[in-house]
């Protein structure tokens, strides 16, 4: 065998791993998504046998020691806090998207994006202490102001904190969707006589309506799934909140703090991991309803 | 003045208001942090691990936490990048006639990134309940690895994908193998993109604490071996900050004046490195 054949030989051989490598990489991450959905459905299987999933969800008593598993305040504390930050962040992310790609000059944008992903980068926790640190005294203030007698740990302060997590993430969308809106509609509504806010208000609005819809469900799912800000500034009482200033115990707080003792007493596994999956669910729900709009809007456009 | 004038004027300031909220957010929060969090910081608290009576306000620090993070996030980068890096260069050049294909896999991927991360951490914890294993560095490793892993490979997906269908044609013309453009041409014209890619899932790492609370457990000691438990830096913080003790509680802040610096040096470092890219 001359050296030509052996070189042949080899890269042949080589060309062959490095396509199984790259092959059992892609079926990993195919897998993943369904092998975690599949473990977590099998693990709450053993409640669902037991008491019916409506009873679970639209249950208030939570006594895992007497085997009661209701999740409805914890459902309840995460719906209220999701929609509160999106009630916050959208408006700000909205106007703000619309004031970086129409009137404001090129370099604010440029000085404005490394911003923006400074934001998006820092980590929950850091969000998190902010928010002990500053906007709990905050809302304690302000329902003060207005004649409660509260800590400041709420659904209201969860909601702010988690508000200015997903504005960045909301952000960076939206600035994509006014961009990729051709500049020639406004060009001729403005050579209509329109002033500039209502050529955006009856045109780029309009036309970008979709994508604000998408940023919207991703913002959700995203608010949907944060953890440890949202824990340590929620407050955690098992109650469904009365009130924006009251104290609420969204989902995932539930997963953190009660993994540890889940073990030792009966079906408790079962409920977290029911809850574990019910949260995969819902955000995957926004989510692909959130990228879906997105992909069929880019396709129009 | 008309009113339709004022509308304008109205929505005008209110729109400049909302972009000058985001500067000033981050100007406040890194305030916040940095006013809490500097007077406590101390050589002692970088260098040493936790005494006994740490969480009662005596000696020690945090070195344990740094150097569980530094090792987790580096393990599960590189865990990571043997799984994102040939699957990123194969949807791009082995699938290169498959786009609907390649499409669907994006979209996949882009949803699969959207799992919160405590998803992930519930899932490995059940794995290692069934499996009987205990909360250790490598499972940490593993579930942050998995984590990440989306999002890593989307953004070297989307710097290969900047590249011009030429560097294709031309390698294959050569006689090389599709192997051999992705793994001898490609990579060394897409390296500082895929350094940035890296950068971006090393900053998600290295803030992550939701999957990490399952899986990696919490030590004061610093990890000597991979199958111990290993404390991070976001848990260190969020446990020092429920302490009572008000000596403790700076230290929370102090800690998270280390975690917000690394951050922030991470960040910088990958803006610099795509500048760098454009330029070429």
């Amino acid at each position: 065998m001359n050296l030509k054949v052996l070189i042949k030989i080899f890269r042949k051989t080589r060309d062959y791993l490095t396509q199984g490598w790259m092959i059992a990489g892609l079926a990993i991450v195919i897998l993943l998504p369904f092998a975690i959905g599949a473990g977590l459905y099998i693990k709450s299987h053993n409640i669902l046998v037991q008491h019916s999933f409506w009873d679970l969800v639209g249950s208030t008593d939570w006594k895992p020691l007497s085997g009661k598993f209701g999740l409805y305040p914890f459902i309840l504390s995460s719906l209220w806090i999701t929609l509160i930050a999106i009630l916050i962040a959208l408006p700000i992310a909205l106007l703000s998207a619309i004031h970086l790609t129409t009137y404001a000059k090129p370099w604010v944008l440029r000085w404005v994006h490394p911003l923006i992903d400074i934001l998006a980068g820092l980590p929950s926790v850091i969000y998190g202490i902010w928010g002990v640190i500053a906007v709990v005294p905050f809302v304690q203030q302000i329902a003060e102001f207005m004649g409660y007698k509260v800590s400041g740990y709420s659904i209201l302060a969860a909601g702010i904190v988690l508000a200015i997590m997903i504005i960045p993430f909301i952000l960076n969308i939206l600035i994509e969707i006014f961009r990729s809106i051709p500049i020639e509609l406004t060009e001729v509504t403005l050579s209509l006589g329109a002033t500039r806010w209502q050529t955006i208000k009856k045109v780029i609005l309009r036309k970008a309506l979709p994508g604000i819809i998408s940023a919207t469900g991703l913002g959700i799912s995203r608010a949907f799934g944060e953890t440890i800000a949202v824990l340590m500034v929620a407050g955690n009482v098992v109650k469904i909140p009365s009130g924006i200033f009251q104290p609420g115990y969204p989902l995932p707080a539930l997963l953190i703090n009660n993994y540890g003792e889940m073990l030792s007493i009966p079906l408790y596994d079962s409920a977290l991991m029911l809850a574990a999956f019910m949260l995969m669910l819902i955000v995957l729900f926004f989510n692909v309803l959130g990228r879906y709009t997105i992909v069929r809007f880019e396709k129009r456009m | 003045m008309n009113r339709r004038r004022i509308e304008e004027i109205i929505f005008r300031t209110l729109m400049f208001l909302a972009t000058m909220l985001m500067g000033g957010v981050l100007i406040l929060i890194l305030i916040a942090i940095f006013r809490n969090g500097l007077p406590s910081l101390t050589w002692e608290m970088l260098t040493q691990p936790p005494k006994g009576g740490y969480y009662f306000g005596r000696e020690g620090g945090i070195a344990n936490a740094i150097l569980g993070s530094l090792y987790l996030s580096l393990g599960a980068v590189a865990l990571a990048l043997i799984i994102a890096l040939p699957v990123a260069l194969f949807l791009n050049i082995h699938m290169k006639n498959y786009e609907r294909w390649v499409n669907i896999i994006r979209f996949l991927m882009d949803t699969l990134w959207g799992i919160p991360s405590i998803v992930y951490g519930a899932f490995a914890f059940m794995i290692m309940i069934a499996l009987g294993m205990k909360a250790s560095l490598l499972a940490g490793i593993v579930t942050v690895a998995l984590f990440i892993l989306p999002i890593m490979i989307r953004s070297m997906d989307e710097v290969i994908r900047g590249v011009p269908d030429g560097l294709l044609e031309a390698g294959l013309s050569l006689g090389a193998n599709r192997t051999e453009v992705a793994f001898l041409i490609f990579i060394r014209q897409c390296s500082t993109g895929f350094v940035t890619a890296i950068l971006l899932a090393l900053g998600r790492a290295i803030g992550d604490a939701a999957a990490v609370i399952f899986t990696a457990g919490f030590s004061d000691r610093i990890p000597t071996s991979i199958h111990q438990p290993a404390a991070t830096l976001p848990l260190a913080i969020f446990f020092q900050l429920n302490s009572p003790i008000e000596e403790v509680k700076n230290r929370a802040y102090a800690s998270a004046v280390v975690l917000t610096f690394l951050v922030l040096i991470i960040s910088i470092l990958s803006r610099y490195l795509s500048k760098k890219l454009k330029n070429h």
